[in-house]
């Protein structure tokens, strides 16, 4: 082996055994997003999840801005560099929307599915960069006794961290610094050097707030009917009211119009389930890596770790996959689904 | 039984809530892993479509017991 590999090897090792003697705090989970800066008019306030949204949306410009300047005619037709990473991200993608749509549709349907599907996964991967959750501010406690932090003054600023003694087998009590560093502005029960509270983390991933997902569903949901709109014109509310056969006095028409109902019943039902799915494996998740560096030494919770970043990538691909299969449902008319083959029957 | 927290039923109702909500999506996940791998037995070359429409149902029944979660997480932290 070569000397530097070795050396890679030596490092990792040798932080996975300094990670035995490690552990993170008890993790003060809780489901709404923290207010970072509140009293803005009408109630608004900036949540940490915005932060990291605004994050999100500043990694992707960037990314973007690089691989293309804005500028289509500059780029060039073989590609190198940034251009190719991102063409290298583009290209599967549009090919899979172009299966499943057509060439026509799914040229219209990818900007919107590329942008959910990179929004969801940068997001999600961005949450999983040291810093996110851990860096953060020191406020009052709302749930009990909060953790106490060591804090250090740095000329305005206290500096408060978090120390965990772990106990090994009982025979070592070794102090070790921990992940969570703190900002504090709002000192609570001062003791010398120390300060009690719980840590108000400065970024949280977005789609852990339920406001983010149930955003992207609307939209996802709202562009959906759009298209089925507009491919066929205002006869595409015919599919959620299907008065046709009712008014020609085919007493039939009744299951049509039932049919109907269920139809509408089922796109309210297409909001939720995008909504939850996203909310739900984003939070599952970052409970899951703050409870598991507590349970176990930090060194076994990498494999968390990957988990994690698999599925931040599955759920973002879903999310793109249902919303383009959705869209391509809608824009293919309600005659054409196998699940109505039956219907074309002449009555 | 004088003693009983009151809480504790929704102590109860947070576990039961996961833990029953997570047989359906683990059988549901388990059959469709199972049906993909037959699929990719008798047609291997088929490999892209099975994996990703695998993929895609997976999500499907996996959403289910993200219900169940939310359910139970609601119920602890509400």
């Amino acid at each position: 082996m070569k000397p530097r590999t070795l050396i890679i090897v030596a490092a990792v090792l040798g932080l996975l055994v300094a990670g035995t003697f490690v552990r993170g705090p008890l993790p003060p989970v809780q489901l709404p997003a923290e207010t970072i800066v509140g009293g803005l008019p009408f109630g608004f306030r900036i949540t940490n999840t915005i932060l990291a949204a605004w994050l999100t949306m500043a990694v992707l410009l960037i990314l973007m801005y690089k691989a293309t300047h804005f500028r289509f005619e500059r780029m060039s037709l073989v590609p190198s560099g940034v251009q190719s990473v991102v063409e290298g991200i583009v290209e599967p993608l549009l090919n899979l929307v172009e299966g499943v749509a057509g060439a026509h549709w799914g040229r219209r349907f990818f900007p919107l599915v590329m942008t959910i599907f990179l929004f969801i996964m940068t997001s999600a991967w961005l949450a999983l960069v040291p810093g996110f959750g851990t860096i953060g501010l020191v406020e009052k406690p709302h749930a009990g006794s909060g953790h106490h932090f060591s804090a250090v003054d740095l000329g305005p600023l206290r500096l408060a961290f978090y120390l965990d003694p772990v106990a090994l087998g009982g025979a070592k009590e070794k102090a070790q610094p921990e992940p969570a560093a703190a900002k504090e502005e709002h000192p609570e029960s001062k003791t010398a050097g120390s300060v009690e509270g719980e840590l108000v983390p400065l970024l949280r991933s977005a789609n852990t707030d339920l406001n983010t997902p149930l955003a992207l569903a609307l939209v996802a949901v709202f562009f959906i009917e759009l298209w089925g709109l507009r491919a066929h014109g205002f006869s595409y509310v015919k599919r959620f009211v299907n008065v046709g056969s009712l008014l020609r006095g085919k007493p039939m028409g009744l299951i049509d119009l039932y049919i109907g109902l269920v139809e509408t019943i089922a796109e309210v039902a297409r909001l939720i389930s995008f909504t939850f799915r996203l909310f739900g494996n984003m939070l599952a998740g970052e409970i899951l890596l703050a409870v598991i560096t507590f349970l176990v030494p930090f060194g076994l919770g990498v494999a968390f770790y990957g988990l994690e970043l698999l599925v931040g990538f599955v759920q973002a691909l879903v999310f793109g996959m249902l919303t383009l299969v959705f869209a391509s449902m809608a824009v293919a008319g309600h005659g054409e689904e196998p699940a109505e083959a039956g219907h074309h029957k002449p009555m | 039984m004088e003693n009983l927290d009151p809480r504790s039923l929704r102590w109860i109702a947070e576990g039961l809530a996961i833990g029953i909500g997570a047989i359906g999506p683990g059988l549901g996940i388990g059959i469709l892993g199972g049906k993909a791998m037959e699929a990719l037995g008798r047609n291997p070359e088929a490999r892209g479509a099975i994996q990703a429409n695998m993929i895609l149902a997976i999500a499907f029944a996996e959403a289910i017991g993200i219900y169940a979660l939310v359910v139970a997480l609601v119920l602890h932290f509400v």
